[in-house]
């Protein structure tokens, strides 16, 4: 959560590129080219800058996002409420747990939120057991019930 | 939609990213020993399919300026919950929008929404736009921030 607004580094170039391929990609044989074409570049510089906005992080991500509730494993998100006194123990223990993906801290009465992706949907409720009887706390499970589709649009100006 | 072998092979060597050279998708289908059409053709199925949620860059939006998110949440009727998810979700500030069950008496929501913006105060501003658009049928909200990153490790089949 540290990290600052570095806009200032990126150019007009960079700045379409980020605005243009966060709402899609082309699927064809040089798909480069035609976004490329789009944006007012071309392909091999493209391709430079997206390699670069990636090594700075400006990217964390550029391809195919999957969603990992069709692969046919087990995900969902799950909440406690984890007293100050074993609030680093808990989080330790969590980060040791394989099947837990993402933490994190939110200012909540419930506090520690968590995610858990498990190879087979079975293997949810036993990962939550085992939690709840690590931890001595309650799991509330909350899984998706219904995903809506997003269409997330962060501009750079 | 069932994965069959070859999409496996494609999910597993376009996870971390896609290929960032001028034919991406010949580059993957040399490397499996199939057709550069092969591998369009299981990619736009996987894309129809929602296998593959959408084929973009994604931005680290804390670095463009993006310094705030909130998890809104929302307890909303039941019996028009799809209805509000589908134009929640294409709020272009939401990341992610997601039906979760209630644990009434500790926690009463059932909409999640996570909510991207410059910093707090437009976080509670662009949370009042969805409390607009619910009126009456907002029946309470709250918007959850992180304090911590305890853990990230992203899911991987």
């Amino acid at each position: 959560m540290s990290q600052t607004d570095d806009t200032h580094l990126l150019d007009d170039t960079d700045k379409r590129i980020i605005n243009s391929l966060q709402k899609g990609f082309p699927v064809c044989s040089r798909p480069f080219k035609k976004a490329a074409d789009e944006i007012g570049t071309n392909e091999d510089e493209l391709i430079s800058r997206i390699s670069i906005l990636l090594d700075e992080n400006f990217l964390t991500r550029f391809g195919p996002m999957y969603d990992a509730a069709e692969f046919g494993g087990g995900l969902t998100l799950a909440a406690m409420t984890v007293p100050d006194d074993k609030f680093d123990w808990v989080s330790d223990y969590l980060n040791s747990v394989k099947e837990v993906a993402h933490n994190y801290e939110r200012e909540h009465v419930l506090n520690m939120w968590f995610v858990l992706g498990t190879e087979h949907q079975d293997d949810i409720d036993r990962v939550i057991k085992q939690i709840e009887n690590e931890t001595g706390l309650v799991v509330y499970n909350m899984p998706k019930l219904h995903s809506f589709f997003v269409n997330l649009y962060l501009p750079v100006d | 939609m069932k994965l069959g072998n070859i999409d496996k092979e494609i999910i597993r060597l376009t996870q971390a990213g896609l290929p960032l050279t001028n034919k991406p998708y010949l580059n993957i289908a040399q490397r499996l020993g199939i057709t550069e059409s092969q591998v369009l053709d299981r990619v736009n199925a996987m894309k129809n399919s929602r296998v593959i949620r959408r084929i973009a860059a994604v931005p680290n939006h804390y670095k463009i300026g993006y310094v705030a998110n909130g998890m809104s949440v929302w307890n909303i009727p039941d019996d028009k919950i799809m209805d509000y998810g589908k134009q929640i979700g294409q709020l272009s500030f939401v990341s992610h929008c997601y039906q979760r069950p209630r644990h009434p008496g500790i926690w009463e929501y059932n909409l999640f929404a996570m909510i991207h913006a410059r910093n707090r105060d437009e976080v509670y501003e662009l949370a009042k736009e969805i409390a607009e658009l619910l009126g009456d049928d907002n029946h309470g909200y709250e918007i959850l921030f992180s304090k911590r990153i305890l853990k990230k490790t992203g899911l991987r089949i």
